[in-house]
């Protein structure tokens, strides 16, 4: 297994009276290609998990590398992230919003309307190209932003509790899109849930975190094909896999609600 | 027009007649407020005579001046301010305490400095009008979620690109609160200044006529910068309206 990102004894502890030890320590690899979620109670450092890996926060100890090279200080090129909350420009269409990183990397106007274009039309927003996110739903303008972090071509995805804020229904058919990016795209996915179900759907292994400080319980492997859709929640294994993960949880989240 | 519109219409347009009707039945006398109809006919015959445009020229060019010279120090400082926290917290109580100061007291020091041009007119309208470009735009900044700043990261944009691609755009309905005030304090700025030592504007013919009791001119320029400042007040709405429909949930 060819290491893609890789953390070694990470941990995040946050200055002040007292001090917050909010993460780790923890190990973890990922392959190249991956799809990885992380679970666990609320408070448990998953967030903070996402940003030491992007580099958008530096952790207290060990160190995180991508492609083998050191996260320090900086998001490194070939990382994108797409956030639980809104991070849609209000000031810019839909088709701006998704060309925004590529001019701002210098691509030309004709590469950018070809790739603009195509996300456009993969994620389902055509009919909304030249509308503002404010006249969009939470889910369309969830959909720009993923647009926006894959026109990029990311070779590593971090997604931060993405479809949160949306129903079942919608949540299920956003996780089938998902997949399929996946698949198209080749790259890893780390993806921070709150929803067993859609870290057991989505995932090739699901992260169980304990109550924070946030470290592994385990790791499960889910041992999915790689062409899979949201059709496997009726399957056995599916809730068999579900139940494991919230068997492990329990007990962390019931921890964590009496600390709360 | 809308209800409210043709309300508000009917209302000027009452005034305006009483106003006309106590004028003319002498119950206002002349020699203290003539007719409104008066007062247009003698706008429309100096704009007509080219007598007073180099003053509306100077006058409007002095505004400009301002305006231009407060929003970019504004936009600037208020963006430095912002990400400089200590500086902000020495700097907020003399802010908060900014429009006490009555700007005028300087104008002799303005002369001193500037001298006895245009720029002293023009100084006073950009202090009046600086601060609140300043306050407005950290106001705007201050409310730039955490999650947008993520994003100019993970754009890697570095602190100049994330303020001007950004901060800044997202803030713009704030800025532009500002630079409404900004238009305003410095029409009040300059032309209040012209009023004091300047030998030429719209300011200056206004106090000329009153010291020479020509009430013809005095009031058609009085209206001439009513009409003037209204016009802009409104386009400014209107722009600001567009600006804002953009972001508001369908």
């Amino acid at each position: 297994m060819t290491s893609h990102v890789a953390l070694r004894g990470v941990s995040r502890i946050y200055p002040g009276k007292p001090e917050v030890h909010a993460l780790g320590p923890i190990d973890l690899e990922l392959a190249r290609g991956e799809f990885f979620a992380v679970v666990g109670p609320s408070g448990c450092g998953k967030s903070t998990l996402l940003d030491v890996i992007a580099g958008l926060a530096s952790p207290s100890t060990g160190e995180v590398t991508f492609e083998s090279k050191r996260v320090k200080g900086e998001v490194p090129p070939g990382i994108g992230v797409v956030f639980q909350e809104d991070a849609s420009f209000p000031w810019l269409t839909v088709h701006d919003n998704i060309a925004f990183g590529l001019r701002e990397a210098g691509a030309a106007e004709g590469e950018v309307a070809a790739q603009v274009g195509y996300a456009i039309e993969f994620m389902g927003l055509k009919e909304f190209a030249r509308a503002y996110p404010a006249q969009l739903s939470g889910g369309m303008r969830q959909r720009v932003c993923i647009a926006r972090t894959l026109v990029l071509k990311p070779r590593l995805i971090l997604l931060d509790e993405p479809f949160g804020a949306l129903d079942q229904q919608t949540r299920l058919l956003m996780g089938d899109e998902l997949l399929r990016l996946w698949r198209e795209t080749g790259a890893t996915i780390l993806l921070i849930t709150h929803a067993l179900d859609e870290a057991t759907m989505l995932a090739d292994r699901v992260g169980v975190m304990s109550a924070r400080p946030g470290r592994f319980l385990d790791i499960i492997s889910t041992a999915w094909p790689r062409e899979r859709d949201s059709t496997i929640v009726s399957s056995e294994s599916f809730g068999r896999l579900t139940s494991r993960i919230w068997t492990l949880l329990r007990g962390e989240s019931i921890r964590a609600l009496g600390r709360a | 027009m809308t209800r409210v519109g043709f309300t508000r219409l009917f209302i000027i347009l009452l005034a305006v007649g009483l106003l006309e009707l106590l004028c003319r039945l002498g119950v206002i006398p002349s020699f203290t407020l003539i007719p409104p109809s008066a007062m247009a006919q003698s706008l429309w015959t100096i704009l007509a005579s080219g007598k007073f445009t180099p003053d509306i020229v100077t006058t409007l060019t002095n505004v400009g001046i301002a305006i231009a010279t407060a929003m970019i120090a504004g936009i600037a400082l208020g963006t430095l301010l912002q990400s400089w926290p200590a500086a902000r917290r020495v700097l907020d109580p003399l802010f908060a305490t900014y429009y006490a100061v009555p700007m005028y007291a300087f104008y002799p020091l303005l002369i001193v400095i500037f001298g006895l041009g245009d720029l002293p007119q023009v100084a006073i309208g950009f202090l009046l009008a600086v601060m609140a470009v300043i306050i407005n735009t950290l106001n705007g900044l201050d409310r730039v979620p955490p999650v947008l700043l993520k994003a100019a990261r993970v754009h890697r944009l570095g602190p100049l690109a994330a303020a001007l691609r950004v901060r800044l755009p997202y803030a713009a309905p704030y800025v532009f609160t500002g630079f409404k005030l900004a238009v305003a304090y410095s029409f009040i700025g300059v032309i209040g200044a012209e009023f004091i030592t300047s030998s030429r504007g719209i300011g200056y013919e206004i106090s000329f006529a009153y010291n020479n009791f020509d009430n013809g001119v005095m009031y058609a320029m009085i209206l001439f910068i009513l009409l003037l400042v209204i016009t802009v007040n409104m386009t400014l709405h209107v722009w600001e309206k567009r600006l804002l429909a953009r972001r508001r949930r369908a």
